[in-house]
């Protein structure tokens, strides 16, 4: 069970407010995923929740018990720290064993364990090693099943994957995915990175200065974000957000058209512009477009096969059921 | 080219150095081993300069030279002792966020500057004075017969006062190690449900380990030389004698500079036995 309820919680350091009041429901079982750019309070926000820090104000439970006055090994929770944060003393059997021995656990259960983690993580061949004989992906699964082992409510994860090089990440990724099936635990999961925060979610958390702009599942966020914050936000490359006349015509403030909406025309188009940087992956072609009588370099997503290079012109038309409208707040109209 | 005339260039600029430190060290050493074999008592005119292994014979055998390396090592360790565990909890206090931290870390290090000799006769008129010494003022207050400690205990007062003054490097250098723990692992030990004293037990003692070995070896070698501090609280008597102690008493109290250079050899031997096998220590403890 991992039920995590947070009801008007705050957190300030001195007379600095970082998390304004805020409630958020995490269902049991569910992988939850904190996103935001850095420094908007979502490492704190777990933290908050792992009770590393104390909250300022409001309530947290977990499983419908009150947990805000329970210190951080009372609450059934695990978390992999940024760092891995382990032991380096410690072989890696003793770094997974650490928190059973701290429950008293008797020898035969935690062997039990550490041998079924050991599996699970592909570490049977490592656990007589210390951490600094290890690889970057093989300490993380140390973290990981150091984790695992303790069976906690929820696991609790911050930002474990940025010490890691890209293609590792993509591997870890999918790992704590597949964990994240077999065990059936709820997951908290805090990223910068949108495309984890995609990849690897049920429900997205996006915070924005301690404030949660919008709760949904990576589609509903993708289809519809509620404001121009989480619409530049999610989705790789970036919205291109266009304000001034063109968005005047479609009665709003700004208007979103996300690059793979827009397609290449022969001729005419909405947007006329020349083609700057043209990116071939291959299966597909990025190109930022500089349009006439816009600031900002519009990218495109066209076909890979697309054959434009830089100084040629190019026409563009959104896909018209495809257009995001946004009002002088920045809010989604209907 | 570059690499050879730098190389060169660097061999006559750290000449001057190497010739003081030839003088300085390898002819005194080279005197004191000339002496070591040769009866030389100046104020008996006496002056035979081979007489073989006697000297070392007779001070092997004496019964003062057993004595006084047993007290070498009763001081050494004591002050080890204190100073670690002293200096282990004053890091632990010090790293912990406080009003005035810069101050109270420079008052910590403070008795470190004080030279030897000084705070010995501080200590020795100040604190352990039997008729003006704030301890038996102490004693009194409370009711209690003032405590000699300089003839009572005196191998426990010359311990006090030579650990008052390494505490501050001992607090020195375990601080740093302190302030150097990874404060995520703390707080994962805290998730994994470690009370404070197993986190002491299980991450901060093994990561101040490395740290302690290195202040054990460098105290060590120091304490080793202790001399001010006893010659000016008990002048080498009631069993505080140690062996650099003996040494002095045997070249400069009994003029005799033959024994007393031999004493001198053996304990450069002795030092250097418990260098090496700290060394070993260290070199393990260091990967």
């Amino acid at each position: 069970m991992g039920r995590i309820t947070l009801e008007k919680v705050q957190k300030k350091f001195g007379d600095v407010e970082v998390i304004p009041p805020l409630d958020l429901e995490i269902d049991d079982g569910e992988f939850v995923v904190f996103v935001g750019p850095s420094g908007c309070g979502k490492s704190t926000l777990l933290r908050l929740i792992a009770g590393l820090e104390d909250v300022s104000a409001g309530e947290i439970r977990i499983d419908g018990q009150p947990a805000t006055d329970k210190p951080p090994a009372k609450r059934g929770l695990a978390m992999v720290f940024q760092s891995y944060a382990l032991y380096p003393h410690m072989s890696v059997r003793k770094n997974i064993a650490f928190p059973m021995k701290m429950a008293g656990m008797d020898q035969e259960e935690q062997d039990r364990r550490i041998a079924k983690a050991a599996q699970a993580l592909n570490l049977t061949d490592y656990l007589d090693r210390r951490p600094g004989q290890l690889s970057g992906g093989q300490r993380q699964r140390v973290a990981i099943g150091r984790a695992i082992v303790r069976e906690p409510a929820a696991f609790l994860f911050d930002e474990p994957l940025s010490n890691l090089d890209a293609a590792l990440r993509v591997g870890m990724r999918l790992e704590i995915s597949e964990l994240h099936n077999t065990l059936e635990t709820t997951m908290i999961y805090v990223t910068h990175d949108q495309v984890e925060a995609m990849t690897m979610a049920d429900k997205i958390v996006v915070l924005r200065a301690g404030v949660i702009e919008q709760v949904g599942s990576p589609l509903e966020l993708y289809r519809e974000p509620r404001n121009v914050f989480v619409a530049g936000f999610i989705g790789s490359p970036k919205m291109n957000l266009i304000t001034g006349p063109s968005a005047g015509q479609h009665g709003a403030q700004t208007i979103g058209i996300r690059p793979e909406h827009l397609d290449v025309v022969p001729s005419g188009g909405t947007f006329t512009g020349t083609v700057g940087v043209a990116e071939h992956l291959g299966s597909d072609t990025f190109f930022h477009v500089h349009v006439d009588g816009l600031e900002e370099p519009m990218t495109v997503r066209a076909d890979g096969e697309v054959s434009l290079h830089h100084g040629d012109t190019i026409h563009l038309e959104p896909q018209p059921d495809k257009i995001h409208r946004f009002d002088a707040d920045g809010l989604r109209m209907a | 080219m570059a690499t050879q005339h730098s190389r060169s260039a660097a061999r006559w600029m750290i000449a001057p150095a190497v010739f003081v430190l030839l003088v300085w060290m390898l002819i005194p050493l080279c005197m004191t081993l000339y002496f070591s074999f040769a009866d030389y008592r100046p104020m008996r005119a006496t002056f035979e300069p081979w007489i073989g292994f006697d000297n070392y014979v007779s001070f092997l055998t004496s019964s003062s030279f057993l004595d006084s390396v047993v007290t070498t090592l009763q001081m050494v360790g004591g002050i080890l002792c204190i100073t670690i565990v002293g200096g282990v909890l004053m890091a632990l206090l010090l790293d912990k966020p406080m009003f005035g931290q810069g101050v109270v870390r420079i008052l910590v290090i403070a008795p470190f500057f004080v030279m030897p000799t000084v705070s010995a006769l501080v200590w020795k008129n100040m604190f352990f004075n039997v008729d003006n010494g704030l301890f038996s003022y102490a004693y009194s207050a409370l009711g209690l017969q003032p405590f000699d400690f300089l003839s009572q205990a005196p191998l426990f007062s010359i311990i006090v006062i030579v650990a008052w003054q390494w505490l501050p490097f001992a607090t020195l250098i375990l601080l740093t190690a302190v302030q150097s723990l990874d404060s995520e692992q703390l707080e994962a030990a805290e998730m994994d449900g470690a009370p404070a004293l197993s986190r002491f037990r299980y991450i901060i003692l093994p990561h101040l380990s490395r740290a302690i070995t290195v202040v054990i070896l460098i105290q060590t070698i120091f304490l080793l030389s202790i001399f001010a501090e006893i010659f000016v609280t008990t002048n080498g008597a009631f069993g505080t004698r140690t062996l650099t102690y003996l040494v002095y008493q045997r070249v400069l109290e009994s003029q005799n500079i033959g024994l007393g250079s031999a004493g001198g050899i053996i304990a450069v031997i002795l030092a250097n036995i418990v260098a090496i096998f700290l060394m070993r220590i260290v070199g393990k403890n260091l990967d």
